[in-house]
């Protein structure tokens, strides 16, 4: 496991930040501005911190007690940067195998031809980064960092960049990476969603600081946290996929009740994860009747947060798991809700967008 | 063709080929090493070493002559020195026009490469490090192909510096006809001489050829080269 601590001061702003990063994702959670890169950077050695030590059992990057420092070079690591970074000068194949020449002999590594065929980047195996879309390059970044043999894979916001139908294309690319390689990786995000799909752990970051850290549908579900703002509020929801129906719609299992959400392509017996975005959570005292939304989730009160605008947040479990629901104060005490009082959560079908479900290789 | 010019005009071709070669040689290494010093690193000193890397071009060629002159003759600390530890001599000889070529090209290509340095985006070399290379193999894997449209610019311009520099060359080693005459001196001697303009157009218009044949080279290897790093 690696473990991060971390103490830097800058002008007007000091990190201050130590968590750990068990196998799997780990996403650092937080707004712009927090810190995230910082700390990703200080991981990979472009930016050396006043103190700290980074180390994963006897692997030590960094330990300023010890005066122990390691050169980038030396870290072995696969840095997926923000705007893909590949060498202009290089053909996507020779890109791929840069890491290669400078890897140790020994070193376990990924095999060219099956990281080329996970990425779907054969067909531009002869090209130049110029030659390729942004999507394409991003796919070319991630496998370049693959066949690097890293130890480890640190990821800056890979997504930012890219329009919303290339966030699309490159995000399964990350679920496999996470299913398939046994590589861990550190990801920075300030997107809730890519969070929800991918993280395995949540280290949420404010202001220099980690405010929260475990496995992702505890800190995503503490309505005391929200590191990306109420607005971005969800929890996360891990379901199997029980049928597919005629009408277009696929019917999950979440604990026990029945989720309907637009069409999935995934197996029945397949494990997902459905993010359920808080403002689309509708709150009734009474299990509703004639109403037109499919998903209606039993469930107790946990918490209600107000905020510090209209808006309250309640946190509510279920037999799925937890369910955040953003709605207004007033709502909040014209029902009367506090701890421990039963309610229903009520989804509409097609407001789970498709951005927001996922595969789930940990579960 | 060998007797379209005569065989004093030819030694003089012939040599300043081969000072504008060697200035060129030397200028490479030193002129890629400190451009690169200029442009990357902060040190003490980086700002005097600047003014002192772009004297040549702002002085009058005379004074930057009459200074080798001071510094390498065989009076000079480093010309004595050189003379009697090595028994090499600048002071008269084809070397020294070299040298004066070379300290007169250094300015261009200094200005060319460090352009194309400061044109590199260091986060390219970050990523180059974050996949295993140490600073050496990043410059010679990244910053080097990607400065070397760069590079060729600033070596076809001190070459032609080479072939034609003129005012530090006679001040530092004098007119001396197979050893320091090169094209520009033996123009300047024929002009002088009576009835030798016709052998002083004639080198003058072979002076042109050559320089627009370097031009016409370089251009089409930049170009190339071009196309490579830019990736079309």
């Amino acid at each position: 496991m690696l473990e991060v601590s971390l103490r830097h001061a800058f002008a007007g702003f000091t990190l201050d930040a130590q968590f750990r990063a068990p196998p799997g994702v780990t996403v650092l959670f937080g707004r712009s501005g927090s810190g995230k890169t910082t700390i990703v950077n200080a991981v990979a050695g472009l930016l050396s911190p006043d103190e700290g030590r980074i180390a994963s059992g006897d692997w030590v990057l960094l330990d300023t007690d010890r005066g122990v420092r390691l050169r980038p070079h030396r870290r072995r690591l696969g840095y997926i940067f923000q705007e893909g970074r590949l060498f202009p000068h290089l053909t996507v194949r020779q890109n791929l195998a840069y890491g290669t020449w400078f890897a140790p002999k020994g070193a376990p590594r990924e095999d060219m031809g099956r990281v080329v065929e996970m990425l779907g980047i054969g067909p531009l195996l002869h090209r130049r980064p110029a030659a390729l879309s942004g999507g394409e390059k991003q796919r070319v970044a991630i496998g370049r960092a693959l066949l690097s043999a890293p130890r480890l894979i640190l990821a800056d916001e890979p997504l930012a960049a890219l329009d919303e139908a290339r966030k699309a294309e490159i995000l399964p690319y990350f679920e496999r990476l996470r299913d398939e390689v046994s590589v861990p990786i550190l990801y920075v995000s300030h997107s809730a969603s890519e969070v929800a799909r991918l993280a395995t752990t949540v280290v949420a970051i404010e202001g220099g600081r980690v405010i929260a850290q475990g496995p992702a549908a505890e800190v995503l579900g503490d309505p005391a946290i929200l590191p990306a703002g109420a607005r971005e509020a969800g929890a996360v929801l891990t379901a199997r996929v029980a049928a597919h129906h005629d009408d277009g719609l696929t019917e999950l299992d979440a604990g026990g009740i029945p989720l309907f959400l637009p069409r999935v392509a995934l197996a029945p017996g397949s494990l997902l994860r459905v993010r359920i975005a808080a403002h689309d959570v509708i709150l009734s005292r009474e299990r509703p009747e004639g109403l037109s939304a499919l998903n209606i989730l039993p469930g107790r009160v946990q918490d209600v947060r107000p905020g510090d605008g209209p808006g309250a947040i309640v946190a509510l479990d279920t037999a799925a798991g937890r369910v955040l629901a953003r709605i207004t104060r007033r709502s909040a005490e014209a029902l009367g809700l506090r701890a421990g009082m039963d309610v229903h959560a009520v989804v509409k079908t097609v407001s789970v967008a498709a951005a927001d479900i996922g595969t789930s290789g940990a579960g | 063709m060998a007797d379209w010019l005569s065989p004093a005009e030819w030694e003089a071709v012939r040599l300043s080929l081969r000072v504008a070669f060697w200035a060129t040689l030397f200028t490479l290494p030193l002129g890629v090493f400190v451009a690169f010093a200029l442009a990357r690193w902060r040190f003490p000193g980086r700002e005097a070493l600047n003014i002192l890397v772009h004297l040549p071009l702002i002085m009058p060629p005379v004074v930057t002559g009459y200074l080798l002159l001071l510094a390498f003759g065989a009076r000079g600390p480093i010309g004595g020195f050189l003379d009697s530890a090595f028994g090499f001599t600048f002071a008269f000889r084809w070397t020294g026009a070299a040298l004066a070529s070379g300290v007169m090209a250094f300015p261009f290509m200094v200005r060319a490469v460090r352009l194309s340095i400061e044109a590199v985006d260091p986060r390219l070399e970050q990523a180059a490090a974050t996949l295993g290379a140490s600073r050496p193999w990043v410059f010679l894997t990244v910053t080097l192909p990607l400065i070397l449209p760069g590079i060729i610019a600033g070596t076809v311009l001190a070459f032609a510096k080479g072939m034609g520099e003129f005012g530090a060359t006679i001040t530092f080693v004098s007119n001396i006809p197979g050893e320091t005459r090169t094209i520009p001196l033996a123009i300047d001697l024929l002009l002088e001489t009576p009835g030798g303009e016709r052998a002083a157009a004639r080198l003058a218009g072979l002076s042109i050829l050559l320089a627009a044949l370097a031009l016409v080279l370089s251009e089409w290897v930049s170009r190339r080269v071009a196309a490579r790093v830019g990736g079309r």
